[in-house]
């Protein structure tokens, strides 16, 4: 919605295609043919697809540009720009202390924020489920740019010592029954008296939409910043657009 | 392709004859790694319905291995980018060019920078693994210790063979 939002703002309209029913793919046609097409009808594509790479195939054969909306559990570069732009608001990035919480094997804003804040000297610490770890191929390139990485087993044991709180949805599918995801999500849960001890600048950042994940009741603190993270979407995303059509 | 001497044999120990005959053209790839033979064959693309003759030779005699495995292709002279994809199973073949008898060329192989159309991607959900007319790519790691997915950036360290298509 934030893509089709920008470039209303723009100036410019979108046809969006929200589901494979809503297509061709539906009778089968592949995406390399899908974004052929497209490409007939529209300056630019923006695309989000639940295979890892489908963006980068799409751009092989699209003859407009392609942006990554997210492929899978692979990569989120637009989420990426907005997260780094919020922090940015709040900070400098350069050496800051980062925490990624939650799902971080499928999450694909993590691994893309991961990579970006690779650039910048920043200490990552990550809290997650067991077997919902970083991949170990994302692991082995951010420390070969040399980043530093601290797995945590609980966020109690690193919440003080963090600049950037980011919060990633656990997915209830990722568990198999009810009650093991329960105890789990609980205990990622970001409250207000988990925060208490934290530094005053602390920001908490969640890709939206959250479930669980974070206390309502923390919505009116100066920590929250994911509605403001969820809205900077448009500009960020403004200038994406302008730039790869310009 | 890295160029070595050329030679006047194909590197069997001919002193106590030949497991496979000599072939009058085509290519020989020597010094394989022992039991690599048949994943080489596959990596090449040339098993099964491939027209020429072939022979394989496996965990025979050498010199300074203690065993190797041997491949024959009659009648075919493999390119530098068809020989260059052993060199992830087997760095230390060599790659013989063989006219009327004789080897012309000898040649070791060199570890590419891609690999295309030869390699399964191992990750379920990657673009790849689908119906979309495309091949897959890998990138390969410095060294030659991996392999890594243009499309998903999945990576393949260990066991690459059962990841040949």
């Amino acid at each position: 919605m934030s893509f089709e939002s920008a470039m209303a703002r723009l100036g410019g309209s979108s046809v969006s295609v929200s589901s494979v029913e809503a297509c061709s793919m539906a009778k089968g046609e592949t995406l390399a043919d899908t974004v052929r097409v497209v490409s007939g009808y529209a300056d630019a594509i923006v695309i989000r697809h639940p295979k890892e790479g489908a963006a980068r195939l799409a751009a092989e054969f699209a003859t407009v540009p392609v942006i990554n909306a997210g492929d899978g559990a692979g990569q989120h570069p637009s989420q990426t720009l907005l997260d780094l732009y919020t922090i940015r608001q709040s900070m400098k990035i350069d050496g800051i202390d980062v925490a990624l919480v939650g799902d971080l094997r499928y999450g694909r804003t993590a691994h893309s924020l991961a990579s970006a804040l690779s650039l910048y000297g920043v200490r990552l610490h990550t809290v997650s489920p067991p077997g919902l770890e970083l991949p170990p191929g994302l692991v082995n390139y951010l420390t070969g740019k040399g980043m530093e990485i601290i797995v945590h087993e609980t966020l109690e044991e690193v919440v003080n010592d963090l600049d950037v709180l980011y919060v990633t949805r656990v997915q209830r599918e990722r568990f198999p029954d009810p009650a093991s995801y329960f105890n789990v999500a609980s205990s990622y849960r970001i409250t207000p008296e988990l925060l208490a001890g934290a530094k005053k600048n602390l920001i908490v950042l969640h890709p939206l939409p959250r479930v669980d994940e974070i206390d309502p009741r923390l919505d009116a603190t100066p920590h929250a910043k994911y509605f403001q993270q969820s809205k900077n979407g448009v500009p960020v995303r403004m200038a994406m657009l302008l730039d790869v059509m310009q | 392709m890295k160029h070595i001497a050329a030679t006047t044999d194909t590197g069997e120990d001919v002193g106590e004859g030949l497991l496979i005959r000599r072939i009058k053209n085509g290519t020989v790839i020597d010094h394989i790694k022992a039991g690599e033979a048949l994943n080489v064959v596959k990596i090449l693309g040339i098993a099964g319905t491939t027209q020429e003759a072939l022979s394989i030779a496996t965990n025979v005699p050498s010199k300074n291995k203690g065993k190797k495995d041997i491949v024959k292709i009659s009648n075919r002279e493999l390119s530098k980018e068809e020989v260059d994809r052993i060199a992830l199973i087997s760095p230390n073949a060599t790659i013989n060019i063989v006219r009327n008898f004789k080897v012309c060329e000898k040649e070791g192989v060199e570890v590419p920078t891609m690999i295309v159309g030869s390699v399964r991607c191992p990750n379920p959900g990657c673009i790849t693994r689908t119906n979309e007319p495309i091949k897959s790519r890998f990138a390969v790691l410095p060294g030659g210790k991996g392999l890594r997915c243009l499309y998903c950036d999945s990576v393949i360290t260990k066991d690459i063979t059962s990841y040949i298509i």
